[in-house]
């Protein structure tokens, strides 16, 4: 296969990675933060916690894949990106690392003060990576400050106000797919919690998003691609429905097919961004010479072919036995289930 | 300090400190699928209070071991970006594959087996467990055959200032990264089978579950002497590949300086780095390192002296590392043939119990100073022969360093500890039996 072809095949996977990872561990970000505001008892906590309790380690992987597959075909990218953005990176993994063992630790001592110490690290562990991720991302959407010598930013420059926008957007996104999950997974005051919280969050996130279009109008060129080939506004078009579709799903109390428009909704937000954006990874502000792109950026050819066939062996089996994973644990909980001895 | 200092600080704290969890994820889920399956097969109740018991010790330990190697994925970026430009290639893509490959299967399916107790049939669940052993196993032969590829690098050529890949299969069955797995993996089964004897001599000692802890004792000695056995024999072979590749850190584990045929062994030797010697030595054994290095005693073996003073790694530290790796190995090896003679009159050996309950962390610390060895005796090189560690660093400012170091350190102090306490408390309690 022609080089700029497989470059762009690469762009694409990469961008399907990040989509993905969002789609399956928001729902838990989400849940870890609203974890103190729908978790009213210590039983609520846990049937919270167990509802994503079988999933959020295998999602998270989506992550680690991410970050690996760019080490793999974007080598450079992995270099700038994450040495660039050492300071929100790390916090991201710390919270991460917190929320983790959390769910382990939590229910090993019977302590109250223990079990609501490791609540916080849930509930601080999912909220800032979901704000961070969104904050790294909106000023890669905006490019960085970037020049033959590095670059040249901070923690308190990344927090300029598209960034936070963009952590805004990804925690309401979130927040709203965990509520929806929670609601699929649980019955009773919890089930009704987890709908009505969903409601009303979705009203945030429908005004965070038309904000956030308006405002990657001026702070970005992501539209330029859309200009230029008008076909792709289906993209963001879909996203909208979808998002329509999530209230429409809610009113009809159907938390599955609500979670599902919002599992679209967010993975077509993604590709908005990943399409108009391509071809580049890292655009600089200064100067778009010292941008990193698709093909600027790749590994080489060998390397592409050889990952390619093994990313379309394996994603797709991966997939699959998580998608059996999925099956299995979607039923609801029932207090019943709290009281085996592996439950959280 | 310098970036370069800070950021291999940091990279061996977080190494290491990963390394504490792994080894036992490794061996462990072997022992305790073995044990589910027997249940499986057999329905004797206290095969399935073995499996939950020693399940939930794996639970603890694998929750440590999973969020540490999450930051591992991001600190070649993070922190030898240079580096990643640099092998992202050949390095890179076998980090994609263990992604792809291992740890979707691993942490997918672990989520199943914790809550998959009545979802599944108890073959099918036992055969859950099988193939998260499997995962784990898959998954350290990609990452060391990545490390392999730091320090033995195959199937590359030179292009664009970056090593590009050339022959995918010589990456993959490069014999050097190939050493390493089944030496690493056989030196994890060591550890888990003392981790599992030793926590089964405890309750023996106290007299309590006396059945359940035999039968668990017994699973890891045999366990245990078998890998105890293959690790030093996948070592010396090992060493024997490392005399050939890279003959400045086989010199350094020998603290041997001068050049020469029939190389002796010094069985005790303190070396001392700036005049160019051993300060000490005795129990000098004529041949012995030649034949060590290339199995032949005539062998002529480089000495430290006939390479440069800036190709040379630190020798006191690779060289403390080797010895006590070996001395430790051996005497694993004695005590686990020592208790195959004991295994029908365990509870009357109480000494022999002690011994083998205070021997918990010896493995622990083998297998750290296996990699201290490994990794410290690769210096200068960061890729060997072809890039210098500090030609590797990211270009970041040092405090930005100094502060994730800190933060390391802290977070990780806090998790270690809260790690091993739970362990502890747990593995005190008990099983819970099928009355209870
Ligand atoms: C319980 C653990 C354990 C035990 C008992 C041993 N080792 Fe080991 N050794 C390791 C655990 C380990 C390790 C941590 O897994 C290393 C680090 C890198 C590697 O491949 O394995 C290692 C590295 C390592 C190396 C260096 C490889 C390199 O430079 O990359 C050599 C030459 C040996 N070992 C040789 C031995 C010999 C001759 C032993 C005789 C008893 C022995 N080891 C016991
Ligand atoms: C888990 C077991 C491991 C342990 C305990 C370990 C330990 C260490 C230590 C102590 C250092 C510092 C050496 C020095 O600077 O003098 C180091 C450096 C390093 N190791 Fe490892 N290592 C392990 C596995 C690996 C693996 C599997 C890889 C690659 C896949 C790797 C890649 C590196 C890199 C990139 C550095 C930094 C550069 C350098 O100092 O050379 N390590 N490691
Ligand atoms: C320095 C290089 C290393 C990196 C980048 C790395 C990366 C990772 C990551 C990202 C995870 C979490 C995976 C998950 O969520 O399932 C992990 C866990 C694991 N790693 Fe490492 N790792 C390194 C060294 C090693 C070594 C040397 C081994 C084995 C010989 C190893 C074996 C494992 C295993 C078995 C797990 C599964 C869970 C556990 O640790 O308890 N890793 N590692």
């Amino acid at each position: 296969m022609e080089l700029d072809v497989l470059q762009s095949i690469w762009f694409f996977i990469w961008g399907l990675l990040w989509a993905v990872f969002f789609m399956t561990d928001g729902f838990d970000l989400g849940i870890g933060a609203l974890l103190p505001f729908l978790g009213k008892s210590d039983s609520d906590r846990r049937m919270m916690i167990n509802a994503i309790g079988p999933l959020w380690d295998g999602n998270e992987v989506w992550l680690i894949t991410a970050g690996g597959v760019t080490f793999a075909a974007f080598p450079k990218v992995y270099a700038v990106m994450f040495s660039s953005l050492y300071t929100p990176l790390l916090l991201i993994l710390f919270g991460l690392i917190f929320r983790g063992v959390s769910f382990e630790f939590r229910s090993k001592v019977e302590s109250i003060a223990w079990r609501n110490f490791w609540d916080a690290c849930i509930f601080a562990g999912s909220i800032a990576p979901a704000i961070l991720f969104g904050v790294a991302f909106a000023n890669i959407f905006q490019g960085l400050p970037m020049d033959q010598n590095g670059y040249h930013g901070s923690l308190i420059y990344l927090l300029n106000p598209y960034g936070l926008l963009g952590g805004a957007l990804f925690l309401m996104l979130f927040l709203v797919h965990g509520a929806l999950w929670l609601s699929i997974r649980t019955s009773g005051p919890l089930h009704d919690r987890g709908m009505s919280a969903g409601g009303n969050l979705w009203l945030g996130l429908l005004v965070v998003a038309v904000v956030f279009l308006i405002a990657t109008w001026f702070s970005t060129s992501l539209y330029s691609n859309y200009l230029s080939h008008p076909i792709l506004f289906a993209v963001p078009l879909i996203c909208v429905l979808s998002l329509v579709c999530v209230k429409f799903f809610l009113m009809k109390k159907d938390a599955l097919k609500a979670w599902l428009a919002s599992c679209l909704t967010i993975v077509s937000a993604t590709f908005f961004c990943i399409i108009g954006l391509f071809p580049n990874m890292l655009p600089s502000i200064p100067d778009a010479a010292y941008s990193l792109t698709a093909s600027n950026a790749s590994a080489s050819q060998l390397t592409l072919t050889i990952m390619l066939v093994i990313v379309l062996i394996f994603i797709p089996v991966v997939i699959g036995y998580q998608l059996w994973a999925y099956h299995l644990f979607s039923d609801k909980l029932s207090t019943h289930d709290l009281a085996e001895d592996e439950a959280y | 300090m310098d970036v370069v200092l800070l950021s291999r600080m940091q990279f061996a704290a977080a190494t290491m400190f990963h390394f504490l969890f792994v080894p036992l994820t490794l061996g462990l889920s072997v022992m305790v699928a073995y044990m589910e399956t027997k249940y499986a097969r057999t329905g004797d109740e206290t095969y399935l209070s073995m499996t939950r018991f020693w399940g939930k010790l794996f639970l603890i330990n694998f929750a440590v071991g999973i969020v540490t190697g999450i930051t591992l994925e991001f600190q070649f970026g993070t922190n030898w970006s240079r580096y990643s430009e640099f092998v992202g290639d050949i390095f890179g893509s076998l980090l994609a594959i263990e992604a792809s490959t291992s740890f979707f299967l691993e942490s997918t399916l672990i989520g199943v087996w914790v809550f998959g107790w009545k979802k599944l049939s108890r073959k099918a669940h036992a055969a859950v467990m099988w193939l998260v052993a499997f995962a784990g196993t898959l998954s350290s032969l990609w990452i060391l055959l990545a490390n392999g590829w730091m320090q033995h690098p195959v199937g590359y050529t030179m292009r664009n200032g970056r090593a590009e890949l050339e022959s995918f299969m010589t990456v993959i069955t490069n014999p050097f990264g190939l050493l390493e797995f089944l030496h690493t993996v056989s030196g994890a089964y060591v550890l888990s089978a003392f981790f599992v004897m030793g926590v089964s001599a405890w309750h023996l000692l106290k007299k309590q579950n006396m059945d359940f802890f035999t039968r668990s004792f017994k699973i890891a000695l045999v366990f245990g002497l078998v890998s105890s056995l293959f690790v030093a024999a996948i070592g010396d072979t090992h060493g024997v590949h490392v005399a050939q590749t890279q003959p400045a850190k086989l010199a350094a584990m020998e603290s041997h300086w001068e050049t020469k045929t029939h190389a002796p062994l010094h069985l005790f030797a303190i070396p001392d780095e700036k005049n160019e010697r051993n300060s000490v030595e005795f129990g000098s054994i004529p041949g012995v390192l030649s034949f060590l290095g290339y199995h032949d005693v005539d062998a002529e073996v480089r000495g430290l002296r006939d390479f440069p003073a800036d190709e040379r790694p630190p020798v006191l530290l690779t060289f403390i590392s080797f010895r006590v790796m070996v001395g430790l190995g051996t005497l694993f090896i004695l005590l686990t043939v020592y208790g195959i003679f004991k295994r029908n009159r365990l509870a009357d050996s109480p000494n022999y119990l002690k011994l083998m309950l205070f021997s918990i962390p010896l493995p622990y610390v083998a297998i750290e100073l296996g990699w201290v060895l490994a990794e410290v005796g690769r210096q200068p090189w960061i890729v060997y022969g072809l890039m210098r560690t500090p030609s590797a660093v990211s270009p970041i400012a040092a405090p930005q360093v100094l502060f994730s170091l800190i933060a390391f350190i802290a977070v990780y102090g806090l998790l270690g500890a809260l790690g091993f306490y739970l362990m502890l408390a747990n593995a005190k309690k008990g099983p819970v039996t099928a009355s209870q």
